[in-house]
């Protein structure tokens, strides 16, 4: 490894290390608010460290690892999503009575390292390993409020249904590699293109390696498992679920595609294109059934995950970019929304506050985060002036520049499906609280689970009305990317 | 500069006004009647003749870089027709905030914010000029109307907002992804990104093309228009929304649906639109003649009113499809017409029923004896409502019909119709609600007359009605170059209208 490399992968380094640092932290004094704060601040560093490795990059780190623009906005995405995820954590498990609650921390950041590491990796191993990592150190946070039954059950089917989908993982990387003998992305690519069009070997490998990112990315017909894991797991998890895991995936799977397929085959763009269209449909369609706001949030990340195949359908220049920004809004937004349920609940044998009729009158009885939830829900429909609008418009651009129609379409229907049970939510959130509750007025949240929230609004606002800084952040890392 | 103060003014008094909600209840009205009357003062500074040069005839214009990676400008310009529709949008603003004083007794301090960042989006559809700015706006002014219905509306507030909501967003996003076909297509052309309207303007391409085009921008107009078979979500919404709502959105919620069309759907595409005239001529006149029958079956009394707006707005649809001089000048007055009487005739049936907590004509009756200032300026605007000659609505109705006989002689001789139907719907409201005996309300106090607010609101109404009637001409100077403009830039239409 050069000097360079060192530089460049410094940031993945010290995270690394700060797990390290959080374990023995913890082994030598057991203090929730110790270990919390020193996860958070060690998420913080090394988010500091990503601009001051740019400079290094690109570079290649041994034959796993490209240390590029791609690869440092992903793993920005993903350290800041994992540090509000740690803020947030932090304010739902001060309120739990019980139970240790300092190892939560330390699967957080094995979770997050996998996930950071993600965006990064040019080659199957790579690639297998730290999905491993972010899969099994999730199971056990969304398994992790253990009074409660059905996140066993969720931690259960995650293992079962997750195990499957990296069994899927494996036996594709396993026939490319029996046709090709390479696992480099790039050397794959080259040899799979030498010989004219793909053979059967490839293609079965190509559609296995789906199968099992279909269960990881929840698209239709893989999203069996999203929403009892969503209304399972703890709010804070799920919101790292919604978001972290998604963006990894989705940014190493972006990678792989452009590397290694190319222009894809055909048939595999039609295939992809169908379950894009599905997973909008279907995940609008199945939201509108749900009473309950976790699994509701559940359906319509399915459906957020297929508007966002359509920039990957779209490929180019433009498809890249759309992808990176709508993935940026998709983290802000999501996060929010979770995090404000977060706020809203307490851990513990109890529930989270995820049915719809808990928001009944949050306008009233806490003004702050209705008024929060109220724009992230606008913002995940698509409405001014928030960055989920920005997203969306700049997803269609992508998908009507590539001339994909029915993707588009299925676009515009779903968005228009998808508003009904937004507004849903905020009409509950508008009626007239319920008698039961006028009695006792709830408890504030604490101050920096608001300021969190004050945060991610302000970011959703500000890129909302005045997108230009983002979009050439964008253009600067995503998209001056040599592939 | 001053159109930015246009949209900063009512933006930042919105959020002004929602905080001084929290203080005390008393604030959020005089901010907004404040920053309404501002507004106004900025608006009257901006008549004054054109600057014309060639292509264009702007009073005001600025232009911001905004998103330019994507060649997206903050653009706003004003010419004669966005100053008057912006003219109307602030007058019933003030009106919205006056009759609201004490209807509105709950939240009032997030109503006023509502109420001025409605009139914000509005006023920012008609001057962008940029079309993903002009979408921008178009999206934007739904949210606080959604809420303005869902909050402060009448029993199925919440169906009726949704459903607002859905039809407007929906065709909405029909037409960004027609924007944004028309963009690409004018990339391939010319090999510039832009979303500049006067970029656009002329872009070549196959009728085809400038055919589904043209549908995906005039689906979105229509059902903000509303023109049939779209119209079913007006009844609802006006029906249950709070009286204030019910006047933005008749007042000027619809005209953003009329100021697209005249604005981009013809001048955008002039081939296809021309092509697509009949068709559009003929759901206009069906919209005249089967909304005014709807009207005349109704017992409730605002959902009347709603579907005599749709009728009303069928003539200007009829108008702007007939693409000549006359009609457009009579499409503008109409709008400005509507604007005035329907609003009145909203704030009417909602005082009505504050004082008798009904709005079904089979209860009322006899009203002019308890109530004779309230039935009065009802039968003033039922008459203006139905055409009389001397009220603004009659030159509107007129002018379209005398241009669209150009352009079609047995479209015209049918819309005529709508008139006399016109006519029956509005004569037959005054009759049940204000003439005849008084229906027994058992237990019920008399009602009150109109308050001394009301009374002023009122007779501004009625003043500016009259005005509109006798002396149009300046409305008509004000917006001259401005339809010189468009009418130019729709030119094929003109020709082959003309022939015909």
């Amino acid at each position: 490894m050069t000097a360079a490399a060192f530089t460049a992968f410094a940031p993945f380094t010290l995270l690394g290390a700060v797990t390290i640092a959080v374990m023995l932290l913890m082994a030598i004094h057991r203090s929730h608010h110790l270990i919390a704060r020193s996860t958070i601040i060690g998420l913080l560093l090394c988010c500091i460290a990503l601009p001051l490795a740019a400079p290094a990059s690109p570079t290649e780190v041994t034959p796993l690892f490209a240390v590029d623009g791609t690869a440092l906005f992903y793993s920005g995405l993903v350290l800041g999503s994992a540090l509000i995820v740690a803020i947030l954590s932090y304010a739902y498990l001060e309120g739990s009575p019980q139970g240790p609650r300092e190892e939560y921390y330390l699967l957080l950041l094995t979770a997050t390292l996998g996930a950071a590491l993600l965006p990064a990796s040019v080659h199957f191993a790579s690639f297998f390993l730290d999905l491993e990592t972010l899969s099994i150190s999730l199971l056990g946070l969304i398994a992790y409020t253990n009074p409660r039954g059905n996140a066993a059950e969720a931690g259960i089917k995650y293992l079962v249904l997750g195990g499957a989908s990296s069994a899927f993982l494996l036996f594709g990387m396993a026939l490319i590699y029996a046709d090709l003998g390479t696992m480099s992305f790039i050397r794959i690519g080259q040899l799979a293109h030498a010989d004219g069009a793909a053979d059967l070997y490839c293609l079965v490998g190509v559609a296995m390696i789906l199968t099992g990112v279909g269960f990881k990315l929840s698209l239709v017909p893989f999203h069996m498992w999203t929403p009892d894991i969503y209304e399972g797991a703890p709010a804070p998890i799920t919101g790292f679920v919604a978001v972290v895991s998604k963006i990894a995936v989705f940014a190493v799977i972006l990678r792989y595609f452009i590397l290694a397929e190319g222009p894809a085959d055909a048939s595999l763009r039609t295939g992809i294109a169908a379950i894009a269209i599905l997973s909008m449909l279907g995940g609008n369609l199945l939201a509108l059934l749900q009473d309950n706001v976790k699994r509701l949030l559940a359906y319509s990340s399915i459906a957020h995950l297929g508007y966002l195949l359509v920039a990957f359908l779209a490929a180019g220049s433009l498809g890249i970019e759309a992808a990176a920004y709508y993935l940026a809004a998709y983290a802000v937004t999501s996060l929010g929304a979770f995090g404000i349920v977060a706020l809203l609940s307490a851990p513990g044998p109890g529930r989270d506050a995820d049915r719809i009729e808990d928001y009944r009158g949050l306008f009233r009885t806490r003004p702050f985060l209705a008024g929060s939830l109220a724009l992230m829900l606008l913002s995940l429909a698509g409405i001014p002036p928030t960055m989920g609008f920005i997203g969306k418009f700049y997803l269609i651009i992508s998908g009507v520049g590539a001339g994909l129609f029915w993707p588009v379409a299925a676009l515009v229907a779903g968005s228009v499906i998808g508003l009904y049970y937004y507004l849903r939510v905020l009409v509950a959130m508008a009626m007239p609280v319920p008698a039961e509750h006028k009695a006792a007025p709830p408890e504030a949240a604490p101050f920096f689970g608001n300021a969190v929230i004050a945060v991610l609004l302000m970011l959703l606002l500000a890129l909302g009305v005045y997108p230009a800084p983002a979009i050439a952040l964008i253009r600067m890392t995503v998209g001056a990317t040599p592939w | 500069m001053s159109l930015l103060w246009l949209l900063l003014v009512p933006a930042v008094g919105g959020v002004l006004a929602w905080m001084a909600g929290a203080r005390h209840p008393a604030w959020p009205r005089w901010i907004a009647l404040f920053v309404l009357a501002v507004e106004l003062l900025i608006a009257l500074s901006l008549i004054g003749p054109a600057m014309s040069s060639g292509q264009t005839a702007w009073i005001a214009s600025l232009d911001r870089s905004w998103i330019p990676q994507l060649g997206i400008s903050f653009e706003l310009d004003l010419d004669g027709l966005s100053l008057v529709l912006i003219l109307l949008t602030i007058a019933l603003s003030l009106v919205s905030v006056v009759i609201s004083w004490t209807e509105i007794t709950d939240r009032v301090g997030l109503f006023h914010a509502n109420l001025l960042w409605t009139t914000t989006g509005v006023i920012g559809v008609f001057l962008a000029l940029d079309l993903f700015l002009f979408f921008f706006f178009w999206e934007l002014m739904l949210v606080p109307m959604y809420f303005l219905i869902a909050l402060w509306g009448h029993e199925h507030r919440f169906y009726a907002a949704i459903k607002f909501f859905i039809f407007t967003q929906g065709s909405g996003l029909v037409m960004l992804v027609a924007i944004l076909v028309l963009v690409f297509v004018h990339q391939q052309t010319t090999g510039h990104f832009t979303f500049d309207y006067l970029a656009l303007l002329g872009t070549r391409m196959s009728p085809t093309t400038a055919f589904w085009l043209m549908l995906g921008f005039f689906l979105a107009f229509a059902v903000k228009l509303p023109a049939v078979p779209f119209h079913t979500w007006l009844p609802d919404a006006h029906t249950e929304a709070p009286t204030a709502g019910s006047v933005l959105l008749a007042g000027i919620l619809l005209k953003t649906g009329a100021y697209g069309l005249l604005r981009f759907v013809v001048p955008l595409f002039p081939g296809a639109a021309h092509a697509f005239a009949p068709v559009a001529m003929a759901l206009g006149v069906i919209g005249i003649l089967y909304a005014a029958l709807l009207a005349f079956g109704q017992n409730d009394m605002k959902r009347l009113v709603a579907y005599s707006s749709v009728s009303h707005m069928g003539f200007v649809l009829l108008g702007v499809f007939a693409w000549n001089t006359l009609a457009l000048q009579g499409v503008v007055v109409q709008m400005l017409a509507h604007g005035i009487s329907t609003g009145a005739l909203f704030i009417l049936v909602g005082a009505l029923q504050e004082r008798i907590h009904t709005r079904d004509m089979r209860l009322m009756g006899g009203l002019w004896g308890s109530i004779p200032h309230l039935s009065a300026f009802g039968m003033v605007f039922a008459i203006a409502s139905l055409g009389l000659p001397g009220l603004g609505n009659f030159i509107g109705e007129f002018l379209i019909l005398l241009g669209s006989f150009r352009a079609s002689v047995p479209f015209t001789v049918i819309a005529a119709g709508g008139l006399v139907a016109g006519a029956a719907y509005a004569l037959l409201m005054v009759q049940r609600a204000f003439h005849g005996r008084a229906s027994p309300r058992p237990g019920a106090a008399k009602p009150v007359d109109l308050t001394a607010p009301h009374l002023a609101v009122m007779g501004g109404l009625v003043l500016a009605i009259i005005g509109l009637g006798l002396y149009p001409q300046p409305v008509f100077d004000q917006v001259a170059p401005g339809l010189a403009v468009l009418q130019h830039n729709g030119a094929p239409v003109l020709l082959a209208a003309g022939t015909r």
